[in-house]
């Protein structure tokens, strides 16, 4: 079953001068299609302005398509009645973890979505405590957000969503703003939702290296998709993803420049251990 | 220099005081303030004091910590009692050029400086003993009714909760426009008044930019999270009254009462001035 359903998605994003004439229209999305099955990890790689995080936006009923629709759980997002309910099944996750925290300890902050839905209280408790160990955060229950560091930030901000209760989470460059070690929690902390909770992920990043356990990947450039598949196949194509401004992991990097140079290596290698593995292989 | 205001400083601790319901806190508060304002005898400042010192033990705070929030108003502290030391009419014990001390004015000063003290560490240890957010939540249960005559009770609690929890991120977000402004070049220490005021506007510019922003951010993430103002909104920590929040009502009643009877009782018998 598909969860989110995109077709022929546009959104512009008109400038406006100072007398309220539209001087530029900017198509941010332009006419992408793309069906997401309940369950699954999703990357959407772009650089900077390719469309990737108003095309997230769209999801969770933030922006509203110009042209096109999408649908959630089978909701159209336009259809206001239905905005809040879609908002629930559709957890965001946004980029600077500081603008997104709204309580001043962190299990206040985790109940901020729950107390919005009208949970009872003694339910607020057991998902606020479940949330926290899921992101594995509970020690922290009773600090101050402003004393956390960035990766623990993100990880309150991902339970705060959790305690909602939905079915698919989008992350919109969650470990933009993160250091490695704090980016690597996060990264781990998601894919663990994704397999024990089968909670839908919506990843969205610039960096290759985070999009490598993902099931599907959509590659986007100006408001379209110009690549999809699995991370495999994705990455066997170097020059067309360089071409759009992406690096490619390390390992298929070391690879790929290995393979210029005559050394007789496969194509989908991925992470550091195959690499080592097919060398090793190599006589 | 922004790192040293104290006002609104919460300190952990686990006494009674603290877990008492912030609006039982807020009305305590309230009563004592009001009281030391119309109280003028040495009785009801033995009171007061007697007061201020068993709720300060009860509370755990240290003393020396509290005493650390006089500081910022020691200013006016001083300006006050010396005015009213040198232009209290009444007999007159040192003179100086256009200067006279009266003793009239010495005793009204010396109880002028007690009752801001007593005042001031009133008011501080319940921000001291209450976090930010049971306090703007009491002020919202509290002022609840006034949602009947139209106005945003819950909008302005959850404003004046989000400015609170803001407060550290915009002073380092401040640091660090003044440390990228210098490394610029820019001089902000030198100069008369109005440079220096000129020589802020560099940093208030990109503070107020970065501020809209996160504003903007917020927003969206409290959007995204279903918010929709206090409609069908629940708590994870709802204020329910307990005993103890009923025994500590009826002992600020009593407070009150036994200030009155005692500022009538010391009027008749000539103690007040």
């Amino acid at each position: 079953m598909n969860i989110i359903k995109v077709k022929d998605l546009v959104f512009l994003y008109r400038k406006k001068d100072e007398n309220g004439n539209i001087t530029q229209e900017i198509r941010a999305v332009d006419g992408v299609d793309m069906e997401v099955e309940k369950g699954s990890f999703i990357a959407i790689l772009g650089h900077n302005g390719s469309g990737k995080s108003s095309l997230a936006k769209h999801i969770n009923g933030i922006l509203f398509p110009t042209e096109g629709h999408v649908k959630v759980n089978e909701m159209d997002t336009r259809d206001e009645s239905k905005i809040w309910h879609i908002r629930q099944i559709a957890g965001m996750v946004f980029q600077n973890p500081d603008n997104q925290i709204i309580g001043s300890i962190v299990e206040e902050d985790v109940a901020f979505g729950p107390e919005n839905l009208g949970v009872p209280t003694d339910e607020i408790w057991e998902r606020v405590d479940r949330c926290l160990k899921a992101v594995n955060m509970e020690a922290f229950r009773e600090s101050s957000p402003n004393k956390l560091s960035g990766g623990q930030k993100q990880r309150v901000a991902i339970a705060g969503i959790m305690a909602m209760e939905p079915e698919c989470i989008v992350l919109d460059e969650p470990t933009a703003m993160l250091d490695p070690r704090g980016r690597q929690d996060v990264i781990d902390t998601i894919h663990e939702l994704n397999e024990k909770k089968g909670i839908t992920i919506l990843l969205i990043t610039h960096n290759m290296d985070e999009v490598i356990g993902a099931d599907k990947v959509f590659v986007m450039d100006q408001g379209k998709v110009v690549m999809s598949g699995k991370p495999r196949e994705i990455f066997t194509r170097v020059e067309e993803i360089k071409s759009y401004g992406l690096e490619i992991p390390h390992a298929t990097e070391l690879a790929y420049r290995l393979r210029q140079k005559g050394v007789n290596l496969p194509k989908d290698i991925l992470t550091r251990e195959e690499l080592v593995e097919a060398i090793c292989q190599l006589n | 220099m922004m790192r040293d205001i104290t006002i609104g400083q919460y300190y952990r601790a686990d006494s009674p005081i603290h877990r008492l319901d912030p609006r039982v806190k807020i009305a305590g508060t309230f009563i004592y303030m009001v009281s030391l304002f119309f109280q003028k005898s040495i009785l009801t400042y033995i009171l007061a004091i007697l007061t201020l010192v068993i709720v300060v033990k009860t509370s755990k705070v240290p003393f020396s910590f509290m005493v650390r929030g006089l500081k910022p108003i020691m200013f006016i502290l001083l300006f006050s009692v010396l005015i009213n030391m040198f232009f209290v009419p009444g007999e007159i014990v040192a003179k100086f050029w256009i200067f006279k001390i009266t003793k009239e004015g010495m005793i009204q000063a010396g109880f002028m400086g007690v009752r801001l003290i007593i005042l001031i560490l009133g008011a501080s240890l319940l921000t001291l003993t209450t976090t930010p957010n049971q306090l703007t939540d009491g002020l919202e249960k509290m002022f609840g009714c006034l949602k009947k005559i139209k106005i945003p009770v819950h909008e302005i609690a959850m404003m004046m909760s989000i400015a609170l929890r803001f407060i550290p991120i915009l002073t380092e977000e401040t640091d660090k426009i003044m440390k990228a402004q210098m490394a610029r070049g820019a001089d902000l220490d030198s100069g008369n008044l109005i440079q220096k005021i000129k020589s802020m506007i560099p940093i208030l510019v990109p503070l107020f930019v970065a501020a809209i922003r996160r504003a903007n951010d917020l927003a969206m993430a409290m959007e995204s999270k279903c918010y929709n103002g206090s409609d069908g909104r629940t708590k994870m920590k709802p204020l329910i009254y307990t005993k103890a929040d009923k025994g500590a009502y009826l002992m600020e009643a009593a407070f009150l009462a036994v200030m009155i009877v005692l500022s009538v009782v010391s009027h008749k018998a000539g103690l007040s001035f």
